[in-house]
Protein backbone atom coordinates (compact mmCIF):
# COMPACT_ATOMS: atom_id res chain seq x y z
CA UNK A 1 0.00 0.00 0.00
CA UNK A 2 2.83 2.38 0.99
CA UNK A 3 4.81 1.19 -1.77
CA UNK A 4 1.98 2.08 -4.28
CA UNK A 5 1.62 5.81 -3.06
CA UNK A 6 5.25 6.54 -3.01
CA UNK A 7 6.84 4.31 -5.53
CA UNK A 8 9.51 6.84 -5.76
CA UNK A 9 10.08 8.14 -1.93
CA UNK A 10 12.77 10.27 -2.42
CA UNK A 11 12.08 12.07 -5.55
CA UNK A 12 8.57 12.62 -3.72
CA UNK A 13 10.53 14.21 -0.88
CA UNK A 14 12.87 16.42 -2.78
CA UNK A 15 9.73 17.67 -4.65
CA UNK A 16 8.12 18.69 -1.31
CA UNK A 17 10.92 20.36 -0.59
CA UNK A 18 11.41 22.31 -3.59
CA UNK A 19 7.89 23.52 -3.72
CA UNK A 20 8.66 24.70 -0.17
CA UNK A 21 11.43 26.14 -0.99
CA UNK A 22 9.78 28.25 -3.95
CA UNK A 23 6.69 28.96 -1.81
CA UNK A 24 6.69 30.16 2.27
CA UNK A 25 6.65 27.49 4.88
CA UNK A 26 3.51 27.22 5.99
CA UNK A 27 0.87 24.37 6.43
CA UNK A 28 -1.21 25.26 3.59
CA UNK A 29 1.90 24.66 1.65
CA UNK A 30 2.97 21.63 3.21
CA UNK A 31 0.19 20.17 2.34
CA UNK A 32 -0.49 20.77 -1.26
CA UNK A 33 3.37 20.35 -1.77
CA UNK A 34 2.60 17.11 -0.60
CA UNK A 35 -0.30 16.56 -2.71
CA UNK A 36 1.16 18.05 -6.25
CA UNK A 37 4.71 15.70 -5.01
CA UNK A 38 3.25 12.60 -4.72
CA UNK A 39 0.98 12.97 -7.81
CA UNK A 40 3.79 13.66 -9.95
CA UNK A 41 5.22 10.99 -8.85
CA UNK A 42 2.40 8.43 -9.52
CA UNK A 43 2.57 9.62 -12.67
CA UNK A 44 6.29 9.61 -13.73
CA UNK A 45 6.98 6.27 -11.67
CA UNK A 46 6.40 3.98 -15.05
CA UNK A 47 8.97 6.13 -16.80
CA UNK A 48 11.42 5.06 -14.39
CA UNK A 49 14.35 2.46 -15.61
CA UNK A 50 16.57 0.57 -12.82
CA UNK A 51 19.53 2.15 -12.66
CA UNK A 52 22.81 1.94 -10.23
CA UNK A 53 22.35 3.41 -6.53
CA UNK A 54 24.40 5.51 -4.78
CA UNK A 55 26.06 3.00 -2.55
CA UNK A 56 28.68 5.54 -0.36
CA UNK A 57 26.52 9.00 -0.20
CA UNK A 58 29.57 10.56 1.84
CA UNK A 59 31.74 9.99 -0.62
CA UNK A 60 29.11 11.45 -3.39
CA UNK A 61 29.31 14.62 -1.23
CA UNK A 62 33.18 14.89 -1.55
CA UNK A 63 33.38 14.32 -5.17
CA UNK A 64 30.75 16.84 -5.36
CA UNK A 65 32.60 19.29 -3.33
CA UNK A 66 35.86 18.17 -5.27
CA UNK A 67 33.94 18.80 -8.78
CA UNK A 68 33.06 22.26 -7.34
CA UNK A 69 36.21 23.78 -6.33
CA UNK A 70 38.01 22.00 -9.42
CA UNK A 71 35.25 24.17 -11.12
CA UNK A 72 36.13 27.17 -9.90
CA UNK A 73 40.37 27.08 -10.20
CA UNK A 74 40.73 25.92 -13.67
CA UNK A 75 37.94 28.51 -14.72
CA UNK A 76 40.87 30.60 -14.01
CA UNK A 77 43.17 28.73 -16.28
CA UNK A 78 40.63 28.96 -19.14
CA UNK A 79 39.91 32.05 -18.92
CA UNK A 80 44.01 33.14 -19.72
CA UNK A 81 43.64 30.69 -22.19
CA UNK A 82 40.71 32.20 -23.76
CA UNK A 83 42.18 36.26 -23.50
CA UNK A 84 45.40 34.66 -24.97
CA UNK A 85 45.81 34.83 -28.63
CA UNK A 86 44.27 31.81 -31.10
CA UNK A 87 47.42 30.63 -32.35
CA UNK A 88 48.55 29.51 -29.29
CA UNK A 89 45.59 27.02 -28.96
CA UNK A 90 46.08 23.89 -29.64
CA UNK A 91 42.36 22.20 -29.34
CA UNK A 92 41.88 18.39 -30.16
CA UNK A 93 39.55 15.73 -29.80
CA UNK A 94 40.53 12.40 -27.67
CA UNK A 95 39.10 9.34 -27.18
CA UNK A 96 38.43 7.90 -23.22
CA UNK A 97 38.20 4.37 -22.73
CA UNK A 98 35.58 3.86 -20.23
CA UNK A 99 35.26 1.11 -17.74
CA UNK A 100 32.71 2.83 -16.01
CA UNK A 101 29.16 1.05 -16.78
CA UNK A 102 25.50 2.06 -16.36
CA UNK A 103 23.71 5.00 -17.51
CA UNK A 104 23.44 6.81 -14.88
CA UNK A 105 27.08 6.78 -13.90
CA UNK A 106 28.25 7.61 -17.04
CA UNK A 107 25.59 10.32 -17.69
CA UNK A 108 27.19 11.87 -14.30
CA UNK A 109 30.68 11.56 -15.92
CA UNK A 110 29.92 13.39 -18.98
CA UNK A 111 27.97 16.06 -17.36
CA UNK A 112 31.51 16.30 -14.59
CA UNK A 113 33.70 16.20 -17.74
CA UNK A 114 31.72 19.48 -19.19
CA UNK A 115 31.76 21.26 -16.02
CA UNK A 116 35.75 21.01 -15.32
CA UNK A 117 36.81 23.77 -17.97
CA UNK A 118 38.67 22.65 -20.71
CA UNK A 119 37.11 19.56 -22.16
CA UNK A 120 33.55 19.21 -23.48
CA UNK A 121 32.17 15.50 -23.71
CA UNK A 122 30.62 15.07 -27.46
CA UNK A 123 29.51 11.91 -27.83
CA UNK A 124 29.48 8.01 -26.78
CA UNK A 125 30.25 5.15 -28.97
CA UNK A 126 27.38 2.87 -29.57
CA UNK A 127 28.92 0.10 -27.39
CA UNK A 128 28.77 2.55 -24.32
CA UNK A 129 33.07 1.88 -24.19
CA UNK A 130 34.24 4.93 -25.41
CA UNK A 131 33.58 8.32 -24.90
CA UNK A 132 34.35 11.16 -26.90
CA UNK A 133 35.86 14.44 -25.12
CA UNK A 134 36.95 18.01 -27.21
CA UNK A 135 39.82 19.84 -25.23
CA UNK A 136 40.15 23.24 -25.61
CA UNK A 137 44.13 22.95 -24.82
CA UNK A 138 46.24 19.37 -25.59
CA UNK A 139 49.42 19.16 -24.13
CA UNK A 140 49.76 15.61 -24.80
CA UNK A 141 46.69 12.86 -25.14
CA UNK A 142 47.90 10.99 -22.33
CA UNK A 143 48.01 13.12 -19.65
CA UNK A 144 44.34 14.28 -20.11
CA UNK A 145 43.40 10.90 -20.43
CA UNK A 146 44.87 9.84 -17.33
CA UNK A 147 43.97 12.92 -15.05
CA UNK A 148 40.22 11.89 -16.62
CA UNK A 149 40.18 8.80 -15.24
CA UNK A 150 42.02 9.17 -11.70
CA UNK A 151 40.11 12.24 -10.74
CA UNK A 152 36.82 11.69 -11.84
CA UNK A 153 36.18 7.91 -13.00
CA UNK A 154 37.93 6.51 -10.12
CA UNK A 155 35.70 7.97 -7.03
CA UNK A 156 32.40 7.38 -9.65
CA UNK A 157 33.29 4.07 -9.49
CA UNK A 158 33.37 3.43 -5.75
CA UNK A 159 30.62 5.73 -4.99
CA UNK A 160 28.26 3.39 -7.45
CA UNK A 161 30.33 0.54 -6.72
CA UNK A 162 30.36 -0.94 -9.79
CA UNK B 1 29.27 49.60 4.32
CA UNK B 2 28.93 46.07 6.44
CA UNK B 3 31.72 43.03 5.27
CA UNK B 4 28.63 41.41 3.47
CA UNK B 5 28.26 43.99 1.01
CA UNK B 6 31.94 44.35 0.28
CA UNK B 7 31.46 40.13 -0.19
CA UNK B 8 28.66 40.52 -2.24
CA UNK B 9 30.58 43.52 -4.37
CA UNK B 10 33.44 41.01 -5.13
CA UNK B 11 31.36 38.07 -5.94
CA UNK B 12 29.32 40.25 -8.51
CA UNK B 13 32.64 42.48 -9.98
CA UNK B 14 33.91 38.82 -9.99
CA UNK B 15 30.11 37.46 -11.93
CA UNK B 16 30.61 40.34 -14.35
CA UNK B 17 34.27 39.35 -15.30
CA UNK B 18 33.47 36.12 -16.05
CA UNK B 19 30.26 36.46 -18.00
CA UNK B 20 32.51 38.63 -19.89
CA UNK B 21 34.90 36.42 -20.65
CA UNK B 22 32.93 33.94 -21.43
CA UNK B 23 30.98 36.35 -24.65
CA UNK B 24 34.86 37.24 -25.36
CA UNK B 25 35.78 34.03 -25.76
CA UNK B 26 32.44 33.62 -27.64
CA UNK B 27 33.55 36.06 -30.68
CA UNK B 28 37.42 35.16 -30.15
CA UNK B 29 37.72 31.40 -30.22
CA UNK B 30 37.85 29.95 -33.49
CA UNK B 31 35.40 27.33 -34.45
CA UNK B 32 32.21 26.00 -32.46
CA UNK B 33 33.66 23.21 -30.45
CA UNK B 34 36.29 25.51 -29.06
CA UNK B 35 33.39 28.11 -28.47
CA UNK B 36 31.48 25.71 -26.86
CA UNK B 37 34.25 26.20 -24.07
CA UNK B 38 33.36 29.29 -22.87
CA UNK B 39 29.91 29.84 -22.43
CA UNK B 40 29.36 26.46 -21.01
CA UNK B 41 31.60 27.12 -18.04
CA UNK B 42 32.98 30.50 -17.34
CA UNK B 43 29.14 31.94 -18.00
CA UNK B 44 27.77 29.14 -15.89
CA UNK B 45 30.41 29.87 -13.10
CA UNK B 46 30.09 34.11 -13.53
CA UNK B 47 26.03 33.76 -12.79
CA UNK B 48 26.64 30.95 -10.07
CA UNK B 49 28.59 34.16 -8.39
CA UNK B 50 25.79 37.04 -8.55
CA UNK B 51 23.01 34.62 -7.40
CA UNK B 52 24.90 33.77 -4.14
CA UNK B 53 26.03 37.43 -3.78
CA UNK B 54 22.17 38.41 -4.47
CA UNK B 55 21.81 35.62 -1.68
CA UNK B 56 23.97 37.05 0.93
CA UNK B 57 22.39 40.66 0.33
CA UNK B 58 18.70 38.99 0.43
CA UNK B 59 19.63 36.99 3.89
CA UNK B 60 21.13 40.57 5.65
CA UNK B 61 18.34 42.45 4.24
CA UNK B 62 16.21 40.35 6.49
CA UNK B 63 13.70 38.99 3.89
CA UNK B 64 14.52 35.23 5.58
CA UNK B 65 16.82 33.26 3.70
CA UNK B 66 15.74 32.93 -0.31
CA UNK B 67 16.51 29.64 -1.09
CA UNK B 68 15.22 30.12 -4.63
CA UNK B 69 18.50 31.75 -5.59
CA UNK B 70 20.16 28.47 -4.91
CA UNK B 71 17.11 26.24 -7.15
CA UNK B 72 17.68 28.68 -10.33
CA UNK B 73 21.62 27.87 -9.92
CA UNK B 74 21.32 23.95 -9.03
CA UNK B 75 19.06 24.25 -12.25
CA UNK B 76 21.53 25.87 -14.42
CA UNK B 77 24.65 23.75 -12.93
CA UNK B 78 22.55 20.57 -14.30
CA UNK B 79 21.67 21.69 -17.74
CA UNK B 80 24.17 23.86 -19.17
CA UNK B 81 26.59 20.45 -19.97
CA UNK B 82 23.44 18.86 -21.21
CA UNK B 83 22.87 21.83 -23.76
CA UNK B 84 26.49 21.33 -24.48
CA UNK B 85 26.44 17.99 -25.31
CA UNK B 86 23.38 18.57 -27.19
CA UNK B 87 24.94 21.43 -29.32
CA UNK B 88 27.84 19.48 -30.21
CA UNK B 89 26.40 16.50 -31.07
CA UNK B 90 24.58 19.16 -33.61
CA UNK B 91 27.29 20.67 -35.10
CA UNK B 92 28.98 16.77 -35.41
CA UNK B 93 26.16 15.76 -37.41
CA UNK B 94 26.15 19.05 -39.14
CA UNK B 95 29.72 18.53 -40.15
CA UNK B 96 30.51 21.95 -39.00
CA UNK B 97 34.29 21.79 -40.02
CA UNK B 98 36.72 22.09 -36.80
CA UNK B 99 40.10 24.73 -36.75
CA UNK B 100 43.15 23.67 -38.74
CA UNK B 101 45.72 22.05 -36.83
CA UNK B 102 43.64 20.27 -33.94
CA UNK B 103 44.75 17.09 -32.47
CA UNK B 104 43.04 14.34 -34.07
CA UNK B 105 40.56 15.31 -36.38
CA UNK B 106 39.64 12.49 -37.64
CA UNK B 107 38.70 10.99 -34.53
CA UNK B 108 35.35 13.21 -35.46
CA UNK B 109 34.40 11.09 -38.17
CA UNK B 110 33.64 7.80 -35.86
CA UNK B 111 32.54 9.94 -32.90
CA UNK B 112 29.47 11.19 -36.06
CA UNK B 113 28.77 7.75 -36.42
CA UNK B 114 29.08 6.54 -32.95
CA UNK B 115 31.87 4.11 -33.28
CA UNK B 116 34.35 2.83 -31.01
CA UNK B 117 37.74 4.58 -32.29
CA UNK B 118 39.25 1.33 -33.05
CA UNK B 119 36.90 0.29 -35.48
CA UNK B 120 38.92 1.49 -38.53
CA UNK B 121 42.47 0.14 -38.16
CA UNK B 122 45.01 3.19 -38.77
CA UNK B 123 43.25 5.54 -37.22
CA UNK B 124 42.93 4.38 -33.48
CA UNK B 125 45.07 6.46 -31.32
CA UNK B 126 44.70 4.81 -28.04
CA UNK B 127 44.02 0.92 -26.81
CA UNK B 128 41.46 0.03 -23.96
CA UNK B 129 43.23 0.28 -21.21
CA UNK B 130 42.07 -1.98 -17.85
CA UNK C 1 28.50 52.27 -3.02
CA UNK C 2 26.42 48.79 -3.98
CA UNK C 3 24.46 50.98 -6.45
CA UNK C 4 27.73 51.71 -8.29
CA UNK C 5 28.93 48.05 -8.11
CA UNK C 6 25.58 47.25 -9.36
CA UNK C 7 25.68 49.34 -12.27
CA UNK C 8 29.23 48.34 -12.94
CA UNK C 9 28.34 45.30 -13.34
CA UNK C 10 25.42 45.49 -15.31
CA UNK C 11 27.43 46.95 -17.80
CA UNK C 12 29.80 44.69 -17.82
CA UNK C 13 26.65 42.10 -18.42
CA UNK C 14 25.37 44.42 -20.88
CA UNK C 15 28.81 44.20 -22.70
CA UNK C 16 28.49 40.44 -22.78
CA UNK C 17 25.05 40.30 -24.72
CA UNK C 18 26.13 43.01 -27.54
CA UNK C 19 29.46 40.33 -27.98
CA UNK C 20 26.77 37.17 -27.83
CA UNK C 21 24.01 39.37 -30.11
CA UNK C 22 27.69 39.83 -32.86
CA UNK C 23 27.97 36.17 -32.54
CA UNK C 24 24.47 35.81 -33.35
CA UNK C 25 24.75 37.98 -36.13
CA UNK C 26 27.49 36.74 -38.25
CA UNK C 27 27.08 33.10 -37.42
CA UNK C 28 28.44 31.12 -39.87
CA UNK C 29 26.99 28.34 -39.01
CA UNK C 30 23.50 27.18 -36.97
CA UNK C 31 25.34 25.79 -34.23
CA UNK C 32 27.13 29.05 -33.65
CA UNK C 33 23.64 30.96 -33.83
CA UNK C 34 22.20 28.10 -31.01
CA UNK C 35 24.92 28.75 -28.82
CA UNK C 36 24.72 32.60 -29.34
CA UNK C 37 21.32 31.95 -27.95
CA UNK C 38 21.64 29.73 -25.36
CA UNK C 39 24.74 31.93 -23.77
CA UNK C 40 22.40 35.23 -23.96
CA UNK C 41 19.50 33.70 -22.05
CA UNK C 42 21.75 33.02 -19.34
CA UNK C 43 23.14 36.22 -19.97
CA UNK C 44 19.63 38.03 -19.45
CA UNK C 45 19.27 35.62 -16.21
CA UNK C 46 21.55 37.74 -14.86
CA UNK C 47 20.84 41.30 -15.93
CA UNK C 48 17.26 40.49 -13.86
CA UNK C 49 18.68 39.06 -10.79
CA UNK C 50 20.87 42.68 -10.68
CA UNK C 51 17.54 44.47 -11.18
CA UNK C 52 16.49 42.63 -8.15
CA UNK C 53 19.16 43.29 -5.93
CA UNK C 54 18.42 46.65 -7.20
CA UNK C 55 14.94 46.86 -6.62
CA UNK C 56 15.30 45.28 -3.42
CA UNK C 57 12.92 42.42 -4.15
CA UNK C 58 12.67 38.53 -4.90
CA UNK C 59 9.82 39.22 -7.10
CA UNK C 60 11.96 38.46 -9.89
CA UNK C 61 13.14 34.91 -9.43
CA UNK C 62 10.36 33.50 -10.55
CA UNK C 63 10.72 35.39 -13.68
CA UNK C 64 14.48 33.86 -13.92
CA UNK C 65 13.79 30.76 -13.31
CA UNK C 66 11.28 30.31 -15.64
CA UNK C 67 13.73 31.94 -18.10
CA UNK C 68 16.06 29.32 -17.48
CA UNK C 69 13.67 26.22 -17.94
CA UNK C 70 12.57 28.20 -21.49
CA UNK C 71 16.20 28.30 -22.33
CA UNK C 72 17.02 25.13 -22.10
CA UNK C 73 13.80 23.41 -23.89
CA UNK C 74 14.49 25.82 -26.50
CA UNK C 75 18.04 24.65 -26.83
CA UNK C 76 17.01 21.26 -26.41
CA UNK C 77 14.38 21.51 -28.91
CA UNK C 78 16.60 23.64 -31.61
CA UNK C 79 19.93 20.99 -31.14
CA UNK C 80 17.32 17.68 -31.63
CA UNK C 81 15.76 19.46 -34.51
CA UNK C 82 19.20 20.11 -35.99
CA UNK C 83 19.62 16.09 -35.35
CA UNK C 84 16.85 14.43 -36.14
CA UNK C 85 15.21 16.77 -38.86
CA UNK C 86 12.27 16.36 -35.96
CA UNK C 87 11.36 17.36 -32.72
CA UNK C 88 8.85 15.08 -31.12
CA UNK C 89 9.56 11.52 -32.57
Amino acid sequence: MIKRLFPMPIHTLILLLVWLFLNDFSVGHLILGFIISVGICLIAAPLMDEHPTVKRPLLALRYALMVLLDIIKSNFEVAVRVLSPNASLRPGMVALPLDLEGEFPLAVLASTISLTPGTVSVDFSEDMKWLYVHVLHIDTEEAVIHLIKQRYEQPLKEIFAC
Amino acid sequence: MSLVEWIASFLLVMGGVFVLIGAVGMVKLPDVYTRLHAPTKATTLGIGCILIASMCLHAVRGEGFAIQELVISLFLFITAPVSAYMIAKAALHRRVPMRDGTVNMALAEQARERQSPTAVPGSATQQPSE
Amino acid sequence: MLDQVLLGVAVLVGLALVLNAWRLIIGPTVTDRILALDTMYINCIALIILLGIYFDTSLFFEAALLIAMLGFVGTAALSKYLLRGDIIE
